[in-house]
């Protein structure tokens, strides 16, 4: 590499890192302030673990991303095989724009679009307030679905067709054939896919708070709310502590994906 | 021919599928039919065009510095001030992007994943904690002031002005542009260059005839993902503009407090078409002039 692409590298990694790296050393800070460093201290990694409301938050949290994941995981799974297989070209692409949508639409037309049929839904059965966990968890699922499929269909194209075949000329039913043969072999897809999800699921700030009601408060909304009032070091000690667990979760993906490539490589190379 | 398809039952497949195409059209085509049912109609479901109107004759005064005040459509003005704003904050991620994408896609191998890895990373912290870090480091009495402090210089106030806005924007969606012309440029074939350069072509024009215009599609989609999410941002402008540069995704959310849900969903709607207007145009531009037509 070059002298001037290495001194360009530089620069952009430091304007990337430098907040990311303030917000870090500022949480082990002593002093209330952001910008003058007194001294070490785990004062407000304390204080978050007895904030009731931050704690109920990152457990609805939890929960909402850990059903989303699931639910999207298996929907788009079975989404991708049937995609797949489609010989309609016409369904084909009309399922291609659908998936599209949520990923290419702003997120506050996504959510605003969701909160008007929730409400108006709602209110057709009489229900004074009609946005609550379920929502929100349709929400989630919707955005989430297009990229467990889009993780999982190129695995499906690159398989070996005649794998399934032959598992059914020894005597699989089809769907037999399919979890015997296809689901170990787009399993990594399916794995990186999840990931996605999950991690999608628990950063969502916006649709989030277009179909949340007021009783049930994730993360996102609750950092919202707080930093509209003065902020401690307090929602510093929580970026630090979310950053990490997707920055692990991201790892994990990687190392999957890695192992995955590494096996179509060996395959090429027996054949 | 394959005949691979006969043995099967395409009816097993369809099934797999119908769940999905059930999940899409309830949640994903349905809701688009609510904001354009929402924003033709009032609190009684009665049809009117009121609310799209609205959204284009509304007035409000500005007081000027001087003192005098001036009557502005608001809308239109909270419009073009957004457009403006991610107009230039996509320049801005396109002109600082592209030579890090570049460097990236030349990288040796290893090095080109450590630097993925590393363009990923922020995109992994919540994006109203990273503006909101900003929002501490530009503050009057943020780290960059109380630095230049200790010279004597400043306070800068840069916290309130349309470039911390913009600051946040390009921070904030950078990632979006860097990845998919990295990833074009990184699967580029290198014997084309080789051969303009045997065919008479100086660097400059190497980039400009060859790589730059096969890397037009991820150009493209680098665009429209900077583009889109800076347009319709409301919490940048809350926090790094004071609340001074009224966005339009302020204006949606602001509606959408006030209950005025009608009127939510006429912006929502009004954004809606001028965005797919804007993509199906940039698609027909770069068709017609990038690719010389069909």
């Amino acid at each position: 590499m070059k002298l001037s692409s290495k001194i360009y590298s530089g620069i952009i990694f430091c304007f990337l890192f430098a907040p990311i790296a303030i917000l870090l050393i500022f949480s082990f800070n002593e002093a209330k302030s952001l910008s003058v460093f007194s001294e070490f201290s785990l004062k407000w990694y304390k204080e978050l673990f007895r904030d009731r409301n931050t704690l109920a938050a990152l457990k609805n949290t939890l929960v909402l991303a850990a059903s989303a994941t699931a639910i999207s995981t298996v929907l788009g799974t079975f989404a991708a095989v049937g995609i797949n297989k489609l010989r309609s070209r016409w369904y084909k692409a009309a399922m291609n724009t659908v998936t599209d949508i949520p990923m290419v639409n702003p997120d506050i037309i996504t959510g605003i679009s969701l909160m008007l049929m929730f409400v108006f839904v709602g209110r057709m059965f009489g229900a004074a307030t009609s946005l609550n966990f379920v929502t929100m968890l349709i929400a989630h699922v919707t955005f989430c679905t297009p990229y467990v499929i889009l993780q999982v269909l190129p695995k499906l194209q690159q398989m070996d067709k005649s794998l399934h075949e032959a598992a059914m000329d020894l005597g699989c039913t089809p769907l037999g054939a399919f979890f015997k043969v296809e689901l170990p072999e787009i399993l990594p897809g399916i794995i990186t896919g999840a990931i996605m999800a999950f991690t999608l699921s628990l950063d969502d700030f916006v649709i989030s708070y277009f179909t949340s009601g007021t009783g049930f408060e994730t993360l996102p909304i609750r950092i919202y709310a707080m930093t509209k009032k003065t902020v401690t070091p307090k929602m510093y000690a929580l970026a630090t502590i979310i950053f990490f667990v997707t920055l692990a979760l991201l790892l994990i993906s990687n190392v999957v994906d890695n192992d995955d490539r590494r096996k179509l490589k060996d395959q090429k190379k027996k054949k | 021919m394959k005949k691979a398809g006969t043995i099967r039952t395409p009816n097993t497949y369809r099934a797999a599928l119908a769940p999905y195409s059930v999940w899409s059209v309830l949640f994903v085509i349905v809701p688009l039919i609510f904001i354009a049912f929402y924003a033709f109609t009032d609190d009684n479901f009665a049809f009117t065009t009121e609310n799209i109107t609205r959204f284009f004759t509304a007035t409000s005064n500005i007081v000027e510095e001087d003192g005098s005040t001036t009557e502005v459509r608001t809308y239109i003005l909270i419009f073009l001030r957004s457009l403006k704003l991610a107009v230039i904050s996509t320049i801005v991620c396109l002109l600082m992007g592209y030579p890090i994408a570049y460097i990236m896609a030349r990288a040796e191998e290893k090095a080109q994943k450590t630097m993925v890895t590393l363009i990923m990373i922020p995109m992994w912290m919540n994006f109203l904690i990273r503006t909101y870090a900003w929002m501490t480091i530009l503050q009057d009495t943020g780290i960059i002031n109380s630095f230049i402090g200790k010279f004597g210089l400043g306070p800068v106030h840069i916290i309130g002005t349309e470039t911390a806005v913009i600051l946040g924007m390009v921070y904030d969606y950078f990632p979006y542009m860097v990845l998919p012309i990295y990833s074009i440029l990184a699967k580029m074939d290198l014997k084309l260059l080789e051969a303009a350069r045997d065919l008479g072509c100086g660097s400059l024009s190497v980039l400009r005839r060859v790589i730059f215009p096969l890397s037009m599609p991820g150009v493209i989609s680098g665009i429209t993902m900077v583009l889109i999410p800076s347009i319709s941002t409301f919490y940048i402008s809350q926090k790094l503009g004071n609340g001074k540069f009224f966005l339009i995704g302020d204006a949606i959310e602001g509606q959408y407090i006030a209950n005025n849900l009608h009127f939510a969903a006429a912006i929502a709607f009004i954004l809606m078409v001028i965005l797919l207007a804007a993509m199906a145009a940039l698609k027909y531009i770069t068709a017609k002039f990038v690719y010389g037509g069909d």
